[in-house]
C-alpha cells in the first residue's frame, strides 16, 4: 500500500479488493513504528484500530459501512475522544481521560473512521515550531533537522509521513496552514462557527477552528463534509447549513472569478524571494486562465501579529484557569493549602510558553490596561473585519503565501517575537473569521515544500476549495 | 449618639432561580441532590467544554425586569469574572459586566407608618452559581460539592437609597414576596435561594457626600438583615465617634454573636479581569418575546394592594393580610369574583380561613374548600337564609369535614336555615313575653333596654334559627304593643 495514498486511492484499492481496512491499518502501524524518531504520535491506539479495522471490513461486505471506511485518522491532542486520554502536550493534565467525545469525533466516528492516536503538539496548541510541547519536539520528516511547524505540527508530521490518511488539527492563528505548508500537505481551517468546538481543548475560544490535515483537497474538503454543522454543545457554531463540499471541486470553474493579492504581503520584506516569485507566476497563469487578479492595498499587516496576541492570550488566560490541580489533571505534591494547589499546580504543570501567553494575557485584562490593550484590540479586529469584508465586496478570493518562508530548523528561531511573526500570514482569518486552506504548491531550492493560501468569504468553503484546486493545477 | 449620623444602605440580593437545569448546562438545578451528583462535563468545567444559554434564564430575568419597571437590555452579552477557588470548576463565573439585562426600576413597599417608600435599582444581571466548600464535615479536608455549580442567579441591586434597618427589612421582605408571586425563585434564604449582601456607610446627617462603605455578607434571614445592619451602623458610629478611622472591606455577621468581623480587605481584593465571553454570543431579545412573557406575569402584590384598598374599599390591614401571599391572595381573587361582598369574603378569608390554616400549619392550596362554597354562604348569610354563627360555627366545620357535600344538604341535616317566617315566630315571641310578665312591664315603663333579654329568649326558644331582623321586629311590636 502506498503510505501517502489519498482516501479516493484507498477506496479504490478496498473496491479491488486489494487492501482490506484491517491490511490498512496494520501498514499504517507498522510505518508509525518505523517513524516512531519523528515523535508525531503521543499514544497510538493500536488494538482499538485493529478491532475497529476488523468490524469496518464486515461492514463494507456487507454493505452498509459508513462514507468514511478505511480512512484512518490521527487526532490531534487537543480534540476530545471519550475514554481516552487528552493532554494538548502539557503536563497539566497528567492522567487525564476525557468523559466524552468531541461533536466532530462522534461525526466522524459515525462514518466509519478509524481513530488511531493521539498526535502531538505544541502545548494548548500554542506555538509555531511544534518546540513546545510537554512530550518532546515533533521533526519535519521531509527533514529531521527542520521543525514541521506547528502548533499542529505532529498531526501534519504523521499525514506526510504516511502514518495516517488525515489527521484533526486545530488552527487559531495558522496552527493547520503554516505547518501544512511546512510539510507539503492540504491544510483547511474552516471559517469561525463553521465547526463545533464542542470537545476541542480551549486555546482562544473567538479563533479556534478544528480543520483537516490531508494528502488532498478532496480529503479535506470530505472531513469538512461531515463535522460541519450547528451543535447544539456549541453556541458560536453557526445555524447556516454546510454545503456538501466535495460536489464544488467537481464544478466547472470556467466561470471566471476574482482574486484579489494583498499588495504589502507580495512587497513585504520578510517574504523569502523564491516564494514570492512562485505566487507572481501563478498570478501570471491565472491571468492567462482568464481570471481577473488584482493588487489591493490592505494597510494593516502590521497590526495583524499584536493584535492576535493580545486577543488571544487574553482569552487563553482565562480558558486555562480551569486547569488548577484541584479537580483533574496535575496536582503538585509540594501542595499543603489551596492557594499552593493552584499555585504550585499551574507552576510545575504549564510549560514556558503557555505560562509566558497566560501572563500576558493577565495583564491585558488587568484593570488600567485593559482598555489600552484589550480593547484597542478589539477595536483594531473590527476594523481588520470591515476591511477584509470590503475586499470581499468586489473579489471572490485572496491568494496569499501561507508562509514568509520554508521549515526552520529546529532551535533557530528563539525570540518569541519572531516566532510570533510566523502567523503573519494565516492570522488575518482567524482574526476575520473567514475559511482559508493551505496547499502545497511550491517547491524551494532548498528542497523544502512551502504552500499557497486562498481565503474566502465567510461559508464559502466550498468555491474556496475548488479555486484552491485550480491554483494547484496550473 | 446615632442620632447625629444617617446611615447610607445598598442591597445586593442573589435571587437563585427555580429553573429545572442549570444556567449554561442541562444539568438539574435542584437541591438536596447527594452531594457532587448534579455534575456533568460541563458543570465540571472539563477540558473542550462550552456552555449554552438556558432560555428561561433570560425569562425569568425578564419578568423579574417588568415587575420591577427595569429597562430592558435587547442585546446581551455575557462577560467572564476571573478568580480561582475551588468551588469554581472553570477558574472564572459566567456574568455580566458592563450590559445587565435589566437596568433602573425600583421597588416600592409601605413603611410602618403607611408611607408609600421607593428604593431605585441599579440593575439586574444573570450569573451562574459557585459550587459549595464544605469545610465542617471532615476534620483535615475542605470537601467540595458542586451540585450547585452553574445554578442560575439574577443578581438585584439597589441603589444607595435605604436609610435604616428596619427599610432593608422591608426591602427584603417586598422582594422576597415578589419572586415568590413571579414564582422565579422559592425565596428561601435559609437554604440559600435568596442571598443579601449589604453596603452600609454613616454620615453625620445633614452631609452628602458617603461615608466609607462596608460589605456584609452571610445573612441568612430577613431578621439578621436586619440585626446585621443596625449592629454595623452602631459600630460604624462609635469609630467615628472614637476619633477612629474606618476602612472599606468586606465584614462577615454571625448571627450567634450578633456581630460583624472583618474578612478580606478591598485593597487586596482580586481583580477579577472582567471580559465578554467568548462562548456565548450576544442573546437578542425580541419585542415579541417580551410581550409574550408580559402576558405571563400574574398581578402582583402592589397591583392587589391598590385594588384591595381602593376599589374593594379594603382597610390597609386587610390588604397587607391578604397578599402577603401570592396562592392566598389567588383565592381572595377566586372569591371576590364570586361575592361583591368584598368585605364579607375579607372577613372569612383573614377569620376562618386563615385560622384553620395556622391551626393545621396548612398553606391555602391545602385548603379543602372550594371558593364557591365560602361564596355560597356569603349569600346565605347576607340573604338572612342562616345566621352568622350558623355559618361560622356549624356549616363552615361541616364543610372542613366534609368539603364535597352539598351545601343545601347539610342546611336540612343541621336544621339551620334561619325562621324568618313572621307567623312561625310570633309563637315563641308570646312564650318569652309569658316567661317574665315583670320584665314585660319594666319594659313598657321605659325600661327599653330588656328588649336584648326577650331576643335572647326567641333565639332560644327557635333553636337560634330565628331570623334575628325579623324577630326583633316581631318582638318590639309585641312589646311596644301594650304601652
Amino acid at each position: 500500500m502506498n503510505p501517502k495514498a489519498t482516501f479516493r486511492q484507498i477506496q479504490t484499492q478496498l473496491d479491488s479488493g486489494k487492501e482490506s481496512c484491517t491490511s490498512i491499518v496494520g501498514a499504517y502501524l507498522s510505518r508509525i513504528r518505523e517513524n516512531s524518531h519523528l515523535n508525531a504520535f503521543l499514544e497510538v491506539f493500536e488494538e482499538e484500530a485493529l478491532n475497529k479495522a476488523k468490524e469496518i471490513d464486515i461492514r463494507i461486505r456487507s454493505g452498509k459501512a459508513g462514507r468514511l471506511a478505511g480512512m484512518v485518522l490521527g487526532l490531534k491532542d487537543n480534540i476530545c475522544y471519550k475514554q481516552h486520554k487528552v493532554s494538548a502536550s502539557s503536563k497539566i493534565l497528567e492522567g487525564f481521560e476525557s468523559l466524552y467525545s468531541a461533536t466532530v469525533v462522534e461525526k466522524l466516528l459515525k462514518e466509519d473512521v478509524i481513530i488511531i492516536g493521539r498526535l502531538n503538539c505544541d502545548e494548548f496548541a500554542m506555538g509555531s515550531s511544534n518546540e513546545n510541547s510537554a512530550f518532546g519536539n515533533v521533526k519535519n520528516p521531509i527533514d529531521n533537522e527542520r521543525v514541521p511547524g506547528g502548533s499542529s505540527g505532529g498531526s501534519v508530521a504523521a499525514v506526510a509521513a504516511g502514518l495516517c490518511t488525515a489527521a484533526l488539527g486545530s488552527d487559531t492563528g495558522g496552527s493547520i496552514r503554516q505547518p501544512a505548508s511546512f510539510c507539503g500537505l492540504v491544510g483547511l481551517k474552516p471559517g469561525y462557527g463553521r465547526v463545533s468546538r464542542h470537545g476541542l481543548l480551549a486555546y482562544a475560544s473567538s479563533f479556534d477552528q478544528i480543520g483537516p490535515v490531508a494528502n488532498d483537497i478532496y480529503d479535506a474538503a470530505l472531513l469538512l463534509e461531515i463535522m460541519a454543522g450547528h451543535d447544539d454543545y456549541d453556541s458560536t457554531a453557526s445555524q447556516v447549513a454546510p454545503e456538501l463540499y466535495t460536489t464544488f471541486l467537481e464544478s466547472d470553474s470556467s466561470q471566471k472569478k476574482k482574486v484579489a493579492v494583498i499588495k504589502e504581503c507580495i512587497e513585504d520584506p520578510g517574504l523569502d524571494q523564491e516564494i514570492k516569485n512562485h505566487l507572481l507566476d501563478k498570478i501570471e497563469s491565472l491571468k492567462s486562465k482568464g481570471y481577473i487578479v488584482s493588487e489591493v492595498s490592505f494597510p494593516f499587516l502590521n497590526l495583524m501579529v499584536p493584535t492576535y496576541y493580545v486577543l488571544t492570550t487574553a482569552e487563553a488566560s482565562s480558558n486555562l484557569s480551569r486547569y488548577g490541580g484541584i479537580l483533574y489533571g496535575y496536582r503538585s505534591n509540594k501542595t499543603t493549602d489551596i492557594d499552593s494547589a493552584f499555585r504550585l499546580s499551574r507552576s510545575e504543570g504549564f510549560g514556558k510558553e503557555v505560562k509566558r501567553r497566560i501572563m500576558l494575557g493577565t495583564f491585558v485584562l488587568s484593570a488600567g490596561y485593559y482598555d489600552a490593550y484589550y480593547n484597542k484590540a478589539q477595536k483594531v479586529r473590527r476594523i481588520l473585519k470591515e476591511k477584509t469584508e470590503a475586499i470581499f465586496n468586489d473579489h471572490d478570493f485572496i491568494l496569499l503565501p501561507a508562509t514568509p518562508d520554508t521549515a526552520f530548523k529546529s532551535g533557530a528561531i528563539k525570540d518569541p517575537v519572531t516566532m510570533y511573526l510566523q502567523d503573519i500570514y494565516t492570522v488575518q482569518a482567524n482574526l476575520t473569521g473567514i475559511p482559508a486552506i493551505s496547499i502545497p504548491t511550491g517547491s524551494h531550492s532548498n528542497g523544502l515544500p512551502f504552500g499557497l493560501q486562498v481565503m474566502a468569504s465567510k461559508f464559502n468553503e466550498g468555491p474556496m476549495m475548488a479555486f484552491a484546486e485550480v491554483v494547484q493545477n496550473l | 449618639m446615632t442620632d447625629k449620623y444617617e446611615p447610607v444602605i445598598g442591597l445586593e440580593i442573589h435571587i437563585q432561580l427555580s429553573t429545572d437545569s442549570k444556567a449554561y448546562s442541562s444539568d438539574p438545578a435542584s437541591y438536596g441532590a447527594p452531594p457532587n451528583t448534579h455534575v456533568s462535563p460541563i458543570t465540571l468545567g472539563h477540558p473542550g467544554t462550552l456552555p449554552f444559554v438556558n432560555k428561561k434564564v433570560l425569562e425569568f430575568a425578564i419578568k423579574l425586569g417588568l415587575a420591577c419597571g427595569c429597562d430592558l437590555r435587547r442585546e446581551n452579552q455575557y462577560a467572564r469574572k476571573n478568580y480561582f477557588y475551588a468551588d469554581l470548576p472553570k477558574g472564572y463565573q459566567i456574568t455580566q459586566d458592563t450590559t445587565p439585562i435589566c437596568t433602573g426600576g425600583e421597588i416600592s413597599f409601605k413603611t410602618k407608618d403607611g408611607a408609600d417608600h421607593k428604593v431605585r435599582l441599579t440593575r439586574i444581571h444573570m450569573e451562574e452559581d459557585a459550587g459549595k466548600s464544605i469545610h465542617d464535615q471532615d476534620p483535615f479536608n475542605t470537601l467540595i460539592d458542586l451540585n450547585r455549580a452553574g445554578v442560575a442567579l439574577l443578581e438585584m441591586v439597589s441603589e444607595p437609597d435605604i436609610r435604616s434597618s428596619e427599610e432593608a427589612n422591608l426591602f427584603v421582605t417586598e422582594v422576597r414576596k415578589l419572586v415568590r408571586y413571579l414564582e422565579i425563585c422559592d425565596g428561601n434564604m435559609e437554604e440559600g435561594s435568596l442571598r443579601c449582601d449589604a453596603n452600609i456607610s454613616v454620615r453625620p446627617k445633614g452631609t452628602k457626600k458617603f461615608g466609607t462603605k462596608v460589605e456584609v455578607k452571610n445573612m441568612n434571614s430577613i431578621k439578621n438583615v436586619q440585626r446585621a445592619i443596625e449592629y454595623e451602623i452602631k459600630r460604624q458610629v462609635e469609630v467615628l465617634e472614637s476619633g477612629g478611622t474606618l476602612y472599606q472591606e468586606t465584614r462577615n455577621f454571625d448571627a450567634v454573636s450578633g456581630t460583624t468581623t472583618a474578612m478580606r480587605s478591598k485593597e487586596a481584593a482580586n481583580d477579577y479581569r472582567y471580559f465578554p465571553e467568548p462562548d456565548l454570543g450576544p442573546v437578542i431579545i425580541t419585542e415579541s418575546f417580551i410581550e409574550k412573557i408580559r402576558s405571563l406575569i400574574p398581578a402582583l402584590p402592589a397591583e392587589l394592594f391598590k385594588k384591595y384598598t381602593e376599589e374593594f374599599g379594603l382597610s390597609s390591614y386587610d390588604a397587607t393580610v391578604l397578599t402577603e401571599n401570592k396562592d392566598f391572595a389567588l383565592y381572595f381573587e377566586d372569591l371576590t369574583s364570586k361575592t361583591k361582598n368584598f368585605k364579607s369574603a375579607a372577613n372569612w378569608m383573614i377569620g376562618p380561613v386563615k385560622s384553620y390554616l395556622n391551626e393545621n400549619a396548612a398553606v391555602i392550596n391545602e385548603f379543602p374548600i372550594e371558593s364557591s362554597k365560602i361564596a355560597e354562604i356569603i349569600a346565605l348569610i347576607d340573604n338572612n337564609k342562616i345566621s352568622f354563627t350558623a355559618g361560622t360555627k356549624q356549616l363552615f366545620p361541616e364543610l372542613l369535614k366534609n368539603p364535597g357535600k352539598d351545601i343545601n344538604s347539610i342546611l336540612i341535616e343541621l336544621n339551620l336555615i334561619q325562621e324568618s317566617d313572621a307567623n312561625s315566630l310570633k309563637p315563641y315571641v308570646a312564650k318569652a313575653m309569658a316567661m317574665y310578665p315583670d320584665k314585660v312591664i319594666e319594659y313598657r315603663s321605659g325600661k327599653k333596654g330588656l328588649l336584648g333579654l326577650f331576643m335572647g329568649e326567641v333565639m332560644k326558644l327557635s333553636g337560634g334559627k330565628a331570623d334575628p331582623k325579623v324577630a326583633s321586629k316581631l318582638v318590639k311590636e309585641a312589646l311596644d304593643e301594650g304601652i
